[in-house]
């Protein structure tokens, strides 16, 4: 402001007015301190990462037993999710009251993942030579429209591909206690691992006994 | 010798292309703010590696850690309309043409349709306080309110849907209402599944579970 006052007001002893030396000059520091003020404060308070979704699809109630498709027991791995961090199980194949045992697993990249990539290997190499090809044939497109088309396309190999008959699938078994994450997690790794074929289930009491004490059990009320 | 000339004023930065910066900035900012609104739980959800963003047309069921409901969904005129649908379901429930106004304006809530009118009626302080007691939004098959709400959602959102010109046939893909389910990581799934039967009961199977971002890989 100072320099405004000696730019504009410099009087001469005799009231003659001097020609200005140089061009007015304001001083901006106020306005720039608020320009930064607001700013800093709608940087702070707007959301910048949108809200990430995992698509689930629930399966329709079946009232007929008949009705319900058939699967390969041979094919069916079940996780087990119970109400802690450590209580995450699997077994493979129909549960068999004297020979099923869990196995002890966790969400880490070395638990769950390294054994549903393992028993999904045809299905994730398929996948993975599809995504190949898809990214190749990407790069050839020049126009929107053709991205587009070869999206939907391999939209629906890969989903054919994963969808295969002999493709393993996956039951999630919850208590009524699990928490949410554990189940987000378990459908997760499904998701990485090219598991398209799943369900999520209610425990049974049997199999619940072999990882709680019976009173754990009759108290959750299992069936 | 001829002296130096010592400049008289302290030296002056030009700041004008730092200001035309800043200035942009805020205009962006401004622009492009949106305001999260005001929500009565805080929710931590989840992380995930899904890369799926969230859509724009969606019903939004909130389930906090101890397993309340909370009930949202956008727009002003399709939540109007949704609680006049509900008046109709509901004869017992009486609200004021003011509160039904501010219905409109508010987000997300939570409130069992006896305390509705109470709530509305308060002040924003009084509404938080109500906020923090509420039990949620029955899920019960009984007296099943959360049922009561998707429906009146979802028939408000296609009357609005064909307002705007729409035909049903068309309201698919994007333009389609999604349902998306936004619970505490520490929730019990028992609860969650309360909601999600309620949907199943309507003949609705999919939905979009919201999520963070998973930091890095594990």
């Amino acid at each position: 402001m100072a320099e405004i006052i000696e730019g504009g007001g410099g009087h001469e002893k005799g009231g003659k007015k001097r020609p200005k030396k140089s061009p007015v000059r304001m001083d901006m520091t106020p306005m720039v301190d608020l320009a930064f003020l607001l700013l800093t404060f709608f940087i702070l308070a707007t959301s910048l990462s949108k809200p990430k979704t995992l698509e689930i699809v629930y399966p329709k109630e079946v009232e007929n037993k008949d009705d319900q498709t058939k699967l390969d027991d041979d094919l069916a791995t079940t996780i087990i999710v119970g109400e802690t961090d450590e209580e995450i199980f699997y077994y493979h194949g129909k549960f068999r009251k004297d020979t099923t045992k869990l196995e002890k697993s966790d969400f880490s990249k070395d638990g769950l993942r390294v054994m549903l990539l393992e028993r999904n290997k045809r299905v994730v190499e398929q996948v993975n030579s599809l995504k190949d090809q898809q990214r190749a044939e990407l790069q050839k497109s020049n126009s929107h429209d053709e991205d587009e088309k070869i999206n939907a396309r391999f939209k629906e190999l890969i989903a054919e591909a994963s969808n295969d008959s002999l493709a393993p699938f996956v039951i999630v078994k919850t208590i009524p206690t699990t928490k949410w994450k554990n189940v987000v997690n378990a459908i997760d790794e499904l998701n990485i691992t090219s598991v398209k074929k799943r369900a999520i289930m209610d425990m049974e009491a049997r199999e619940a006994l072999l990882f709680l004490s019976p009173e754990k059990v009759a108290e959750l009320k299992l069936k | 010798m001829s002296k130096i000339k010592m400049p008289k004023s302290a030296p002056s930065l030009d700041m004008t292309p730092m200001v035309d910066l800043g200035f942009l900035l805020v205009t962006f900012f401004i622009l492009t703010a949106k305001f999260r609104p005001n929500e009565p739980v805080i929710v931590d959800v989840p992380a995930a590696t899904s890369e799926l963003l969230l859509p724009e047309k969606v019903m939004q069921i909130t389930v906090d850690d101890k397993g309340r409901v909370f009930f949202d969904l956008a727009g002003k005129d399709i939540r109007r309309e949704m609680l006049n649908r509900m008046v109709q379901r509901h004869p017992e429930l009486k609200l004021t043409e003011d509160e039904a106004r501010k219905f409109a304006l508010l987000g997300m809530c939570g409130m069992p349709l006896n305390n509705l009118s109470q709530y509305l009626g308060s002040d924003e302080k009084t509404r938080a306080a109500l906020d923090a007691q509420t039990p949620g939004i029955p899920t019960d098959s009984i007296n099943g309110e959360l049922g009561d709400w998707i429906q009146s959602g979802y028939e408000a959102f296609m009357a609005d849907a064909e307002k705007h010109g729409l035909e049903p046939k068309d309201i698919k893909g994007d333009k389609a209402l999604r349902y998306a389910i936004k619970a505490d990581g520490t929730t019990d799934y028992e609860k969650v599944e309360q909601v999600i039967d309620v949907f199943r009961d309507k003949n609705i199977f999919q939905f979009n579970m919201v999520t963070t971002l998973e930091s890095g890989s594990k």
